[in-house]
This record gives structure tokens, C-alpha cells and sequence, in this order.
């Protein structure tokens, strides 16, 4: 294709599919004084999409808090970064890949972990731990099930050819995803805070270098189509999917990490959406430079690619780099060694354009700073709609209710039953760091060579979220919180993957800022910062947007190993206390939902003051080595969280407690609340600095037998429960 | 002891098995790359888990004909100890040191977890410590298979290392993951130099792992 016989005025239709408005358009000829050709147009296409420039969410995004003592790195590079002690960091970030994953699961999934993964090795971490978090439709739905399956396919087939762990994640059904599932992938690097690699260019005159894969047509428009709704006819947009090769990316991870040993690199950058042309300009952005390409010179998969197509493609398993002249020979050295590809494609200029040619011909120019400064930014209109009323339940209206077999059936649902169907296809060992194992509150990897760990959790409760967007953006960053301290860890930071339905409509925005909100002030209060992220907007399907989803990922530091925490029951003997105070409520609660089938009653309300205060008494029992286990009481409450913690440690309890109302306490979720486990010889210790913090403390019952019996009630053997909730992914 | 740790394009639990060796044998590894041609004096050769080639072809295939593996085989000839943990087992099957085969686990699915194995023949350099042990799999390829001749051959020859088994030793189809026939987890060459073992040995191997059964075989090589 070329550029010359064809006009925009009468190729509205051209601007349209490249996933631009008109006035945007107009904005690119007011800025380049011309109309761009085709090859500029697929740039700015890329660039100005909403999955790449965040033109809907910027202004919101700004208001969330990203620094802190620990923080070295905030948002705006491949990863952020913190400060783990000794010289050590941990780098991490979340990303969405959902729109791909609904087209090709497995596929989707894979690539959305080697781009996640890429982005931390590009910081000169060394991955140590992947993470995800799932959403799927009904799971009756006629495509939940392939698409469960090729998801996790994907997202094991990755991350075990790669060799790093996947330790853990979360996973939920709701119909609001049946056209339109999400894929947030979580990684985790460490690296040496004095070797940390950034993407700015800098140097007149010197290479840049493309390593790793050959490019070739796939995934082209990637982005864009990230960036639009779903209708009927998405299906044919499977080609713009791109194909994974975890072993290419292994051989890169371990090549970029040699030569991070040598002063070579000045800036590096991943190539992941929209390819070459987000790495190349993100790079001459963060450097104030231009950069000049030779498309001749990019390594081809396919022949006779075009300009536009090597501009646009994603193809897996790509970096760019712009490195010191003199080292090109020993970076081509260590590439040849493990097969890659590593070829000068560019230099570095002062032009603060970028420039390409291909064949001897100009295929673009186009300053920088129009391209990034100038994009487009949008404060879009948004309506906050109250949040659904909070509804007060009785104790009367569940007096036929049966405590027992409604908790069977809760632990047997879909989304409170176990999931090691999922992480056994993950393998959530190799690298041999693995403390805590996927199944816990956080899941624990060993910095390797110390005896410090990372806990890491991923949450969120898109039910909250869309009944109260402002508690359900805390909900999620303060669940994560509370899971990382239940693991005995120290929070630190989060990243966070904003998956929301389309901006441009009024309501949605206003999921969006109110959720921004209630996460802001929970980082805040929490000292908790923001370090990295990504917005995934237009998740919709016919209209039908899916609930807001502010999946979280939240990094926490445990300094000495045998602090950790676990869920699982120990001892015999041993007394299990309720930490927090319980209020009975079960609006939105997954009681509501499961066994009455009703989504309504209202988003609980979390106090950040309790949250801290509880949160930092079970950080100082950890300390005195007060606990034998803790959980954090989440989803489901606390009977659920009880029985959880029996099928871990395949202890039984014998709970002996008075209330007035037992649906609302076993099942109500109520925040600031964790189970812990206390031995005889430390009760009075408990019960004294509980008494000492002002924090409330109940006994729950004490640890041993075959069942989970309540006084009164009745009781239920282990075994049951345990078939009861492998059950629906066994027979998945 | 001098020992050595192969390393193919896509090995990924390489490093793991070297500290393994370093804290229960004391001493560290040489890392020899897949491309070099030579090991010279050996007391053990270990050929790593992972997914060298990426598993493309068929696991193990294509780092069988890598130039390393015509010295593992020459110093396997000579008496040399040499030990495949998964993929390694599965290269160690391809090249022709041990014999059988591994298909896709029973339940075409990838399986990461803790299982428990029993020694068959304690009397080998690799098992004299070894009693029933816990440790995991990570494996999509497990699926252990020999024809009859050759289970019997191995049978009369005390060459099954290991067999799936639950917790009171006893082997049978519930212990057994994925599908091996005679739950067969680990097999010796004739002469009991070679082991090749899908289980993990090395992801047991210390308090932090939950489970340090897995000490016992480097324990062995030791004595």
C-alpha cells in the first residue's frame, strides 16, 4: 500500500478504522501542517488508543498516591520499583490482555504473561513470581468452560516453559463477564537497586538495537482492538491475537540478564503493544531525543512486510535497546550465543523526530512530541448514581435456614471452591523459592539467597465495586493489604489493573473516578502507594459493559522467613480467635448470592482507622510469635474462612460460640476481621495486648477432631467438606 | 566430590539442583553449557529439569543430539554418575541411556504437586538412604511406558528406581499421577550409574521447601 492516490475527506471510513475520531485526526494534521500517510497514520493509531495513551484515565490516574519511603520507581515505566532492604528490589506491575483472551483464551492468556514478564526483565529484574487475576462469565455459560481451560492453559504453558512460578492468583464468575472475560497477569522481579534499566534514550549517535524474535504479521492493530467494544462479528478479529513462544523468551530473559551484567545498555524497552512503534517513541520521549529507523534492517518473519506492518506488529519476544557503541560487539556476542536476533536498526538523533526508512525511501516523520505531549487527554463526563441501599437482616428471616448445609453449599460454588484444579496445571515451584504455596491468604517467595520473602496477593470484588464503587476501589486495595499481613509480610505497595466497561459513557466514568477514589484514600491511609498499572477500558459486548473491576495486586516484605503465616489449622488443642468486629452484614455477600440468588443489600463499609489498627496488631502478634496461623475473613465470612482453614491444616474445630443472629455472624462480611490461631501457653498474652490495642478479640472454638462441629447446631465431617469443595473443578 | 550441571537453551531448574548440590554436598557445580564438548573427570553429571528446545519436537529430543550429550553418554559408558531429573529424564530416554518412554500425563493436563515415592532397589549409588519420600512433580510428559519385554527386562534387572505410592508405601492407581504404568516414577540403566526420576529431588531439599525428603538421594552419592 502506498500513500499517495488516496484522500481523507473522502476516506473517513480509513480514519475510523484505524480507531480514531475525526477531530483527532484533525488534530494530527494541525500538528504535522499535512495529512499523514498511511504508515503515520497506523502510528498515530496506536499511539493515541486508549490501551496506549490512557487518554480517558490520565487525569484521573494522577490523583492516586505513588511515593513513598520505599518507592523508587512510580508509575510510568515498564515496572515500578521498591525498596526491599540490603540493596535488593522488588519490581512489579499487573497488566490486562483481555480482549485477546476472549478471542483466543489460550493464546490471549500466554502472551498477556510473556508481556507482563517482559516488562520486569526489562528493569533488570530477574522474574520470581507470576500472579494473575480471573474473571469468567456465568459458569453455566456455553463458553465459560473453553474458556476457563484455554486461559489457564495459556497462562501454565507460559510461565512453566519460562521457569518462573506461578504462585497464586484469584479467580471469579459473574455473568456480567459472559462476553467480555479479564486477564490480569501479575509479575514479580528482583534486582539490585544499583543496576535498575530504564527506557530513556540518550546519546547522539548511538545504536539502537533490536533483539529476540523475528517480526512478522501477527497482532497487528493489537492495541486498537484492545481498545474498542465487542459486538457479534468480533470473532474475525482473532488475527490481531498474537502467538506466543515462551522458549524464545526464556533465551531472551537469560541473554538481556548477561548483558545487564556488562555497562552496555543505556535504555531499554520492551516491544509489547503496538511493537515498534510505542517502544521506539516511549524511548525518544523519556530521552527528549529523535530516532532515526531503518525498517530494512528489522529482522522479517514474512516477506515483503510493509512499512506500515513492521510499524504496527506485535509479535512476541521483542526488545528494543539503545546501547554504548563500543560494547556492540559483546551484545552481538551474547545474543549469537543463546540464537536470538540482534541487529543495529537505528540511532539516536537530535531531531526529536522519529524518522524511518525503509528501502532507501522516508516512510514517516513525525515529531515526538506530538506524538506523546500532544495526545489526545480526555476528561470524560461521568454520573456518580447513588450507591444500592444498605438493607439491615434479621435474625428471624433465616430461622429455616440450615447453618450447616448452606456452607456446604457455599464451599462447593464455583467461586469459594478450591482451585488447585488451576494451580496444579501451573507449576508453582521451579526456581525452588516457593515458601507459601498457592491456596493461602498471600502466597510467599523467597528472595533468593536470603532469608527475607515477598508475600504478593491479588484481589478485588466486582459486586462491591458496582453496588459502591468508592468502598469497593478500597475494598480491593485494603483485601490485598490484609492478606499480605495474614501472611506475616509487611505491605508495601501495590499495582493496579483498571478493567472498566466504556468511558465515553457517563456511568461507567463515574464507576471509574469513584473507584480511583476509594482506592486513593485507602493507599493513603494504608501507606500503601500506587507503583505501576494499566487501564483497560471499553470491555463491553453488545453494549453491555462488565462490572468495574479494580483488580489489585498488592508486594509486602517479610524480613525474617520464619515469621511466615498460613491458613492452615496446626495443632490440636490450639484456640482459634475472630480479630475485628462483626456487625452481621450481608448485603452483597456471597450468603445473598449462592443461596438466595439475590444481589442486593449493599457494599459493606470499611473503616480504614480499624483496618490499620487490626492489621498492625496481628503484625505485632507475628512478631511475638503469638499465632500459629492466620486468615484474613473475606469472601463468604467467617464459617467459610473456618473451613478453609480446617481443609488446609485437615484439622477439625469445635466451635462453642453465643449469638443472637448465626447467619449473620458465620456468613456476614463485615471487614477488618482475621482468624487466628493461637496455642494454649499464649492465650493470656493475646488477650492482653488485644486489650492493650483496643482491638476486639472473640473465641471461636478449639482446634482438633475430624469435623467442624457448632455448639447447638450440629456438626460436619472433614471429609464432607472436602469433597464438597474440590468437587466442581474436579468434574470441571 | 566434583559434579556438573548441564545447561540447554530452556533449562529452567538448572539453578535449582546446583544449590541443591552446593548445601547437601558442599561443594558448587560446574555449569557446563549445552554447546561445549568435553566434561573431563566427573563424579556426577546432572541433567536438568526444564523445557529445553522449548519441548518442540518432542521433550528432550532435540537437546539429546546437543554436543554435551555425546561425552554425558561417554562418561555414563565409563561408570560415571549421571541423573536426569524430568526433562533431564526425558533427554536421558531420548539419547539412549535409559530405556522407555514418556507420553502426556494420563490427564492431558500439566500436573504441579506433591506425591509420594517408594525405592525399589535401595542397594544403587543414587538410593542406599532412601526411604518413602515426598516431593513434587511439575511435569506434562510423565507418563512413564515400556512394553512388556522391557518391563520385564528391567524388573529381573532391580533397574525401577522408583514407584508412586501413598503415604503407607502402598503402590497402587491412586498414587499414581499420571498415568505410569507400574507407577513407575524413576529407572536405572543396567548398571545403576544412570537414574533418570520425574519427581523433583531438589524442590525438597531444604526446612523452607516444606519437605526435605528429597536430600536423601544426594545424601546417597555421598556415601
Amino acid at each position: 500500500m502506498t500513500s499517495s492516490n488516496w484522500h481523507f475527506d473522502t476516506e473517513k471510513s480509513l480514519v475510523e478504522s484505524h480507531g480514531l475520531k475525526l477531530d483527532e485526526f484533525e488534530k494530527i494534521v494541525e500538528g504535522l501542517g499535512r495529512e499523514p500517510n498511511l504508515t503515520e497514520l497506523g502510528i498515530f493509531s496506536a499511539m493515541w488508543n486508549e490501551h496506549c495513551s490512557y487518554k480517558s484515565s490520565k487525569y484521573w490516574l494522577k490523583k492516586l498516591p505513588t511515593s513513598g519511603e520505599r518507592v523508587i520507581q512510580g508509575p510510568g515505566e515498564n515496572a515500578g520499583v521498591v525498596d526491599i532492604d540490603d540493596g535488593d528490589v522488588a519490581v512489579f506491575k499487573m497488566e490486562s490482555h483481555n480482549h485477546p483472551s476472549f478471542l483466543e483464551p489460550y493464546q490471549g492468556a500466554a502472551t498477556g504473561v510473556g508481556g507482563i514478564l517482559r516488562d520486569v526483565f526489562t528493569m533488570g529484574a530477574r522474574p520470581v513470581a507470576n500472579m494473575n487475576a480471573l474473571r469468567f462469565g456465568d459458569p453455566n455459560h456455553p463458553k465459560t468452560k473453553h474458556l476457563v481451560s484455554g486461559v489457564v492453559g495459556g497462562i501454565g504453558g507460559y510461565g512453566n516453559c519460562i521457569g518462573i512460578p506461578t504462585v497464586g492468583g484469584e479467580v471469579n464468575f459473574h455473568p456480567s463477564y459472559n462476553g467480555n472475560i479479564l486477564v490480569n497477569a501479575m509479575t514479580v522481579g528482583i534486582a539490585k537497586k544499583d543496576k535498575i534499566f530504564y527506557s530513556a534514550a540518550a546519546g547522539i549517535g548511538n545504536p539502537v538495537v533490536y533483539v529476540g524474535s523475528k517480526t512478522g504479521r501477527d497482532g497487528i492493530h493489537g492495541a486498537t482492538m484492545a481498545s474498542a467494544e465487542f459486538d457479534d462479528d468480533s470473532e474475525e478479529k482473532k488475527p490481531t491475537v498474537q502467538v506466543g513462544d515462551p522458549f524464545t523468551e526464556k533465551l531472551l530473559l537469560e541473554a538481556c540478564l548477561e548483558l545487564m551484567k556488562e555497562d552496555a545498555i543505556i535504555a531499554i524497552q520492551d516491544m509489547g503493544a503496538a511493537g515498534l512503534t510505542s517502544s521506539s517513541i516511549e524511548m525518544a520521549s523519556k530521552g527528549n531525543v529523535g530516532i532515526d529507523i531503518n525498517l530494512s534492517k528489522v529482522p522479517m518473519r514474512a516477506a515483503n512486510m510493509t512499512a506500515y506492518e513492521l510499524m504496527l506488529s506485535e509479535s512476541q519476544e521483542r526488545m528494543l535497546m539503545v546501547i554504548q557503541p563500543k560494547k556492540e560487539e559483546l551484545a552481538r556476542s551474547i545474543f549469537k550465543k543463546w540464537d536470538l536476533e540482534f541487529e543495529v536498526i537505528g540511532e539516536v538523533t537530535d531531531t526529536k523526530k522519529l524518522i524511518l526508512h525503509m528501502d532507501g525511501e522516508e516512510q514517516a516523520s513525525i515529531p515526538i512530541n506530538i506524538l506523546v505531549e500532544d495526545a489526545p487527554e480526555y476528561q470524560r463526563d461521568y454520573i456518580v448514581n447513588d450507591p444500592s441501599p444498605l438493607i439491615s437482616f434479621e435474625s428471624k428471616d433465616f430461622e429455616d435456614k440450615d447453618i450447616i448445609s448452606d456452607l456446604l453449599k457455599m464451599i462447593s460454588h464455583p467461586n469459594l471452591c478450591s482451585r488447585k484444579w488451576i494451580w496444579e496445571q501451573y507449576d508453582h515451584m521451579v526456581m525452588a523459592d516457593t515458601v507459601v504455596r498457592p491456596g493461602s491468604d498471600a502466597s510467599v517467595v523467597r528472595v533468593h539467597g536470603t532469608n527475607k520473602g515477598i508475600a504478593i496477593s491479588t484481589d478485588c470484588s466486582p459486586t462491591y465495586c458496582r453496588h459502591n464503587p468508592y468502598e469497593g476501589g478500597k475494598h480491593a486495595v485494603v483485601e490485598t493489604w490484609r492478606n499480605i499481613v495474614a501472611s506475616g509480610a509487611e505491605p508495601i505497595a501495590i499495582t493496579d489493573c483498571m478493567n472498566f466497561g466504556n468511558p465515553e459513557k457517563p456511568e461507567i466514568m463515574g464507576q471509574f473516578v469513584e473507584c480511583i477514589r476509594g482506592m486513593g484514600d485507602a493507599c493513603s491511609k494504608l501507606n500503601y502507594p500506587v507503583i505501576s498499572g494499566n487501564v483497560s477500558l471499553y470491555n463491553e459486548t453488545n453494549g453491555e459493559g462488565i462490572y468495574p473491576t479494580p483488580a489489585i495486586g498488592g508486594v509486602g516484605l517479610i524480613r525474617d522467613l520464619s515469621n511466615t503465616m498460613t491458613i492452615d489449622l496446626k495443632n490440636e488443642g490450639n484456640v482459634l480467635y475472630l480479630i475485628g468486629e462483626s456487625d452481621n452484614h450481608l448485603g452483597n455477600s456471597h450468603y445473598l448470592s449462592i443461596i438466595q440468588n439475590r444481589e442486593d443489600g449493599g457494599t459493606p463499609s470499611i473503616n480504614l482507622d480499624d483496618e490499620l489498627k487490626n492489621g498492625k496488631f496481628i503484625l505485632n502478634c507475628v512478631a511475638k510469635k503469638l499465632l500459629k496461623s492466620v486468615h484474613d475473613v473475606g469472601e463468604g465470612g467467617v464459617l467459610v474462612a473456618i473451613a478453609e482453614m480446617c481443609i488446609s491444616g485437615k484439622q477439625g474445630i469445635k466451635i462453642d460460640i453465643t449469638k443472637d443472629f448465626l447467619h449473620g455472624f458465620f456468613f456476614g462480611e463485615d471487614q477488618a476481621r482475621y482468624l487466628v490461631e493461637v496455642s494454649q501457653n499464649k492465650l493470656e498474652q493475646l488477650e492482653i495486648d488485644a486489650s492493650k490495642s483496643a482491638v476486639k478479640i472473640e473465641r471461636i472454638g478449639e482446634i482438633g477432631g475430624t469435623s467442624i462441629s457448632i455448639n447447638s447446631i450440629g456438626e460436619v465431617e472433614l471429609s464432607s467438606i472436602i469433597d464438597h469443595h474440590t468437587k466442581w473443578f474436579n468434574e470441571f | 566430590m566434583k559434579t556438573h550441571v548441564i545447561v540447554f537453551p530452556g533449562s529452567n531448574c538448572d539453578r535449582d539442583v546446583a544449590v541443591a548440590i552446593q548445601n547437601i554436598i558442599g561443594s558448587s557445580p560446574e555449569m557446563v553449557w549445552h554447546k561445549d564438548s568435553t566434561i573431563n573427570q566427573s563424579d556426577l553429571i546432572v541433567v536438568p529439569g526444564g523445557f529445553s528446545y522449548g519441548d518442540y519436537l518432542r521433550c528432550g529430543a532435540m537437546a539429546s543430539t546437543s554436543p554435551i550429550m555425546k561425552s554425558v553418554i561417554e562418561n555414563a559408558n565409563k561408570g560415571v554418575p549421571v541423573m536426569g531429573i524430568c526433562n533431564g529424564f526425558q533427554i536421558l530416554i531420548e539419547s539412549g541411556l535409559l530405556q522407555g518412554a514418556l507420553m502426556r500425563n494420563s490427564s492431558l493436563s500439566f500436573i504441579c504437586r506433591d506425591i509420594i515415592i517408594k525405592p525399589t532397589n535401595t542397594k544403587t549409588i543414587f538410593t542406599n538412604k532412601s526411604t518413602i519420600s515426598k516431593m513434587p512433580i511439575a511435569h506434562n510428559e510423565g507418563n512413564y511406558f515400556a512394553n512388556s519385554n522391557q518391563i520385564k527386562e528391567i524388573e529381573d534387572n532391580d533397574q525401577i528406581a522408583f514407584q508412586y505410592c501413598d503415604e503407607n508405601g502402598d503402590i497402587n492407581a491412586h498414587s499414581n499421577p499420571n498415568g505410569s504404568i507400574n507407577n513407575i516414577a524413576g529407572v536405572f540403566n543396567k548398571s545403576k550409574n544412570v537414574l533418570g526420576m520425574m519427581p523433583h529431588p531438589e524442590r525438597a531439599a531444604e526446612s523452607i521447601h516444606g519437605c526435605d525428603d528429597g536430600r536423601n538421594i544426594f545424601e546417597s552419592l555421598l556415601s
